[in-house]
């Protein structure tokens, strides 16, 4: 009976094609993974299970400096673009359209539509006039550089719970004697608190990711993870790398989970 | 309207500005603003250790592609530039095909799963979707290089006797946009199949089409909005990138974007760096605007 | 401060209560919309609520009564005329500043809160102690008999019990004017009823002036001390749940309260005379001359032997057969169609037959003159 049941939505070929898609997206990452577990020096030959590359990363001094770093940057970025994006979704949602709405809207998410090449050399030449000027080579730059870059993500999510809040809730605060910032504070702010964080997570993911803008604006000695990585990528890989991405990968997949988890249970 | 009605309007409007000003403000400095001192070092001249003299010309533009003889200061086609441009347009169109190629027949998979297990298959492309860029093209490298998985499954197997060299080919670079992109494709695409009707598919086969016919004339038309902002959001950033090139394709196989690194770099030419940026971001924004277009002529669906 | 609660809420001269006024809204007038295309909600309405009662603004949707409730309350401010609470302008007063609350049609509890925590609400923000917060929340949810539930999340519970929870919340800080904006739409009939004397029952417990809305006229003839009826921005009429019904002022009151027959007549000083030239007596002849609108509602009238002197020669067009009721359809002579209610016959409506002679007679008293 099965066989013979008419499926409209089934393509032959889709299903298979699906699934090498799904193979050869996750293969490589489990390669990538499982060498870092391998025992030998060598990247190429299997040498037996180990942790030894785990502990070779975490006594290296440049790896421990930029890891520090990148944490660094990642939560401040994330603190002053989730701030930043909390404020600005207060202000364009839940009110009547007004002339220069589009232009903040553009505004917000322009970096996701400047590629990032450009918007590196941007800062290169911008950030390299300042340095001269006032001498002032700190992680300054790249927390201003990221937290740019950070507000569309973190604005998204946000907006969107905005949007999805029942509005007569913030007038039921006012009929039951809130004042306008007792409403924010007790009714607005609680039920806007899992956005909040979602947004904070995406920001702080994607701070924690970039490559292209650090390299271009980093002054010397101000190596995060990544641009480590990409340094070292131009010599010969060792498993470290590999132990360096593992650690990577695991702290974003666990961010993205409490991700998925807070925005799931809005609905 | 009541004046005070008109009041309320007005601070209304004024939160907004002074709400959204810290996120302006920061975008304007950081994000912005750069982009006009961009298009300002376009038109200067390089500067012989780096940087910029301030003295006007139009020579950064000129060599976007064109080079100057060295001997008659004659302008000629530059061949490595128009390589490097011709290079980036194409793998970046490879780069859309592929991905739709693929993405396509995952996103339809994905979009008739039982809705409990649509959040898993979902959550399986999100993952890479979020991963660090510079991780998963590290990923496809280990595949791919000579050591890398592949060879040594092949060489093992005896199906080769030496290593097949993909590293640093314009091939390495597409399969690896390709591996880094795919969830960029997906996505959209996905968003546009899972408001499909499946009804219509009924009708479709009802109304005498065969599989095939109802793919090209009910499912893809239908669907077009997904397409076009999934070619574009792939496209986009194919067409600047930056990471993936450098990793995979070695330092000949440069793509525009390591174009404009080593005009900062060892080039030592500015100018000509902060002109090929500005034609990428024109490009880029040209590619975006015929989006939005064809998303609200197309898409009613989801404004 | 106006926010204090009242102080003679127990008060037990009647007398002295009945014409205390709690809500008085003058001339108010709200436009929606700007310049050429503004609509005006409220049309000049003026109306005033004694203390005390359960005041019901009834009309269909649109007709303007939540915009009313909605100034009351203070979410909107009127673009003219003005909102007063015992005898104070409140126009311009914040809607947290007055001693008003409201139970919401979609109930508007916080979700992230307990059950405990939302009937608290109104008290904590007030700054008041917080075991008197608690105790309030505690006596409030006893009141809606909810007690049990205190510190369930709003996500658990059932339509009914929000409803009940947003009662305790809107009365826990002991309002003197308490706003209910279709609170029972959402409820299926079983569970409205319930609430309907439940409703009752905490009006005369705590003796606050309530003012429902609905747009269901059953609802509102069962609860209300009186009814203002409502349409098109203006206030029909005003009284109470009989007046309204058995002496409805014009054509759209007698329609959208309860069926009734409409009837064209003239009146003169020997009664109304319909087109057909039969004549009518009226219990209270008005003053007025010429044409006018009669109505008469269906269980009013009596059907007689068709011969019968005094009765209205008509015709049976078709009956519908309601249980207890049987619906008559009826025709004049004139063309006028008509509705009688009888009770059913047990062994069938055999008397009937479609197209068959009969007379029509009216109660005493019972037909009345509207406006168009």
């Amino acid at each position: 009976m099965a066989e013979t049941r008419f499926q409209p939505a089934r393509i032959p070929g889709f299903a298979a094609i699906a699934m090498l898609a799904f193979v050869a997206l996750y293969l490589p990452i489990f390669t990538l993974v499982a060498y870092a577990f391998n025992g030998g020096t060598s990247i190429a030959v299997w040498e037996g299970l180990s942790l030894h590359w785990f502990s070779k990363a975490w006594a290296n001094e440049a790896v421990k400096s930029a890891t520090l770093r990148s944490l660094v940057i990642a939560a401040s970025a994330a603190a002053v673009a989730t701030t930043a994006a909390t404020l600005a979704a207060l202000g364009t949602t839940r009110r009547a359209g007004f002339k220069g709405q589009t232009f903040i809207y553009v505004m917000i998410n322009q970096p996701l539509m400047v590629p990032e090449i450009v918007t590196a050399v941007a800062l290169l030449i911008l950030f390299g006039m300042v340095k001269s000027w006032t001498g002032y080579q700190g992680l300054g730059y790249l927390i201003l550089a990221h937290a740019a870059f950070c507000i569309p993500f973190a604005y998204l999510p946000i907006r969107a719970r905005l949007e999805g809040m029942d509005l007569s809730l913030e007038t039921a605060a006012a009929d039951l004697y809130a004042s306008p910032w007792q409403t924010f504070r007790h009714v607005t702010l609680p039920l806007l608190a899992p956005g909040i964080l979602a947004g904070a997570m995406l920001a702080f993911v994607i701070s924690l990711d970039d490559v292209v803008i650090t390299e271009f604006v980093k002054s010397g000695g101000q190596d995060t993870l990544p641009t480590y990585m990409l340094g070292q990528m131009r010599r010969a890989i060792t498993p470290e790398v590999n132990a360096i991405s593992t650690g990577l990968l695991g702290l974003t997949v666990i961010l993205l989970t409490a991700f998925f988890l807070l925005t799931r249970k809005r609905n | 309207m009541s004046a005070l009605e008109d009041q309320a309007r007005a601070r209304s409007v004024r939160n907004a500005w002074a709400l959204s000003a810290p996120a302006l403000v920061i975008l304007a400095v950081a994000a912005v603003g750069p982009l006009l001192i961009v298009l300002v070092y376009s038109f200067l001249t390089p500067g012989k250790y780096g940087n910029v003299e301030w003295q006007f010309s139009t020579d950064g533009w000129l060599g976007i592609l064109f080079t100057r003889d060295i001997f008659d200061e004659t302008l000629k086609l530059a061949d490595a530039h128009l390589t490097i441009w011709w290079r980036s347009v194409r793998l970046s169109l490879l780069t859309t095909l592929f991905t739709f190629a693929v993405g396509f027949p995952t996103a339809w998979f994905i979009a008739t799963r039982p809705p409990r297990a649509r959040g898993f298959w979902l959550f399986l492309i999100t993952i890479p979707f979020w991963t660090n860029l510079l991780i998963r093209t590290f990923a496809i490298n280990e595949v791919i290089r000579n050591e890398g998985l592949f060879n040594t499954v092949m060489i093992r197997l005896g199906l080769f006797s030496e290593p097949l060299r993909i590293i640093n080919t314009d091939a390495a670079v597409l399969m690896g946009m390709t591996y880094v992109y795919l969830p960029l494709m997906v996505l959209p695409l996905f968003a546009a199949i899972d408001r499909f009707d499946m009804r219509l598919l009924e009708a479709g086969y009802d109304l005498y089409a065969n599989r095939w016919q109802v793919l090209r004339h009910v499912i893809l038309p239908i669907v077009k909005p997904g397409i076009v902002a999934g070619s574009i959001l792939v496209f986009v950033p194919s067409l600047g990138a930056y990471v993936t090139p450098r990793v995979l394709g070695g330092g000949k196989n440069m793509m525009i974007g390591n174009f404009i690194e080593l005009q900062f770099g060892q080039g030592r030419n500015w100018p000509l760096g902060a002109a090929l940026s500005v034609t990428l971001l024109l490009i880029t924004t040209a590619a975006l605007l015929f989006y939005v277009r064809a998303a609200n002529k197309g898409g009613n669906g989801h404004g | 401060m106006i926010k204090s609660s009242d102080e003679k809420r127990n008060g037990t001269g009647d007398g002295t209560r009945v014409n205390e006024i709690a809500i008085e809204a003058r001339n108010t007038i709200k436009a929606f919309g700007q310049g050429g295309v503004a609509v005006r909600a409220l049309d000049d309405v003026s109306v005033e609520i004694r203390k005390g009662e359960f005041f019901t603004l009834l009309g269909p949707s649109g007709c303007g009564k939540t915009t009313l409730l909605r100034l009351i309350a203070g979410f909107e401010t009127p673009t003219s005329g003005q909102i007063l609470l015992h005898g104070t302008d409140i126009t311009h007063l914040p809607p947290n500043k007055r001693p008003v609350n409201t139970v919401f049609q979609s109930y508007a509890l916080f979700p992230h809160l307990t059950v405990a925590e939302n009937v608290g609400f109104a008290l904590k923000m007030q700054g008041r102690p917080r075991a008197e917060v608690a105790q309030t929340a505690r006596e409030m949810l006893e009141l809606v008999r909810l007690g049990h539930l205190a510190d369930r999340r709003i996500t658990q519970m059932s339509g009914g019990q929000q409803q009940r929870v947003a009662l305790a919340r809107a009365l826990a800080a002991r309002p003197q004017v308490l706003l209910l904006d279709e609170p029972l739409s959402a409820l299926d009939l079983k569970l409205r009823q319930e609430m309907q004397v439940e409703l009752k029952r905490l009006q005369h417990e705590t003796g606050i002036t309530f003012v429902f809305v609905t747009h269901d006229q059953e609802e509102a003839l069962t609860m209300s001390d009186r009814i203002g009826v409502m349409s098109a921005g203006k206030i029909q009429q005003i009284g109470s749940p009989r007046e309204i019904y058995t002496r409805p002022v014009n054509r759209f009151v007698a329609s959208f309260i309860g069926e009734t027959n409409f009837l064209p007549a003239t009146l003169g000083p020997e009664g109304a005379r319909l087109s057909g030239g039969e004549v009518i007596e009226l219990a209270t002849p008005g003053p007025r001359h010429g044409p006018v609108t009669l109505t008469v509602r269906p269980e009013q009238l009596r059907l007689t032997p068709p011969d019968e002197p005094g009765a209205l020669p008509a015709t049976v067009t078709d009956w519908v057969y309601l249980g207890t009721d049987t619906h008559v359809h009826l025709q004049l002579r004139d063309g006028t169609a008509l509705v009688a209610r009888l009770q059913s016959n047990p062994s069938g409506e055999t008397d009937l037959t479609r197209g068959g002679a009969m007379g029509v007679r009216f109660a005493p008293g019972a037909v009345q003159v509207v406006e168009d």
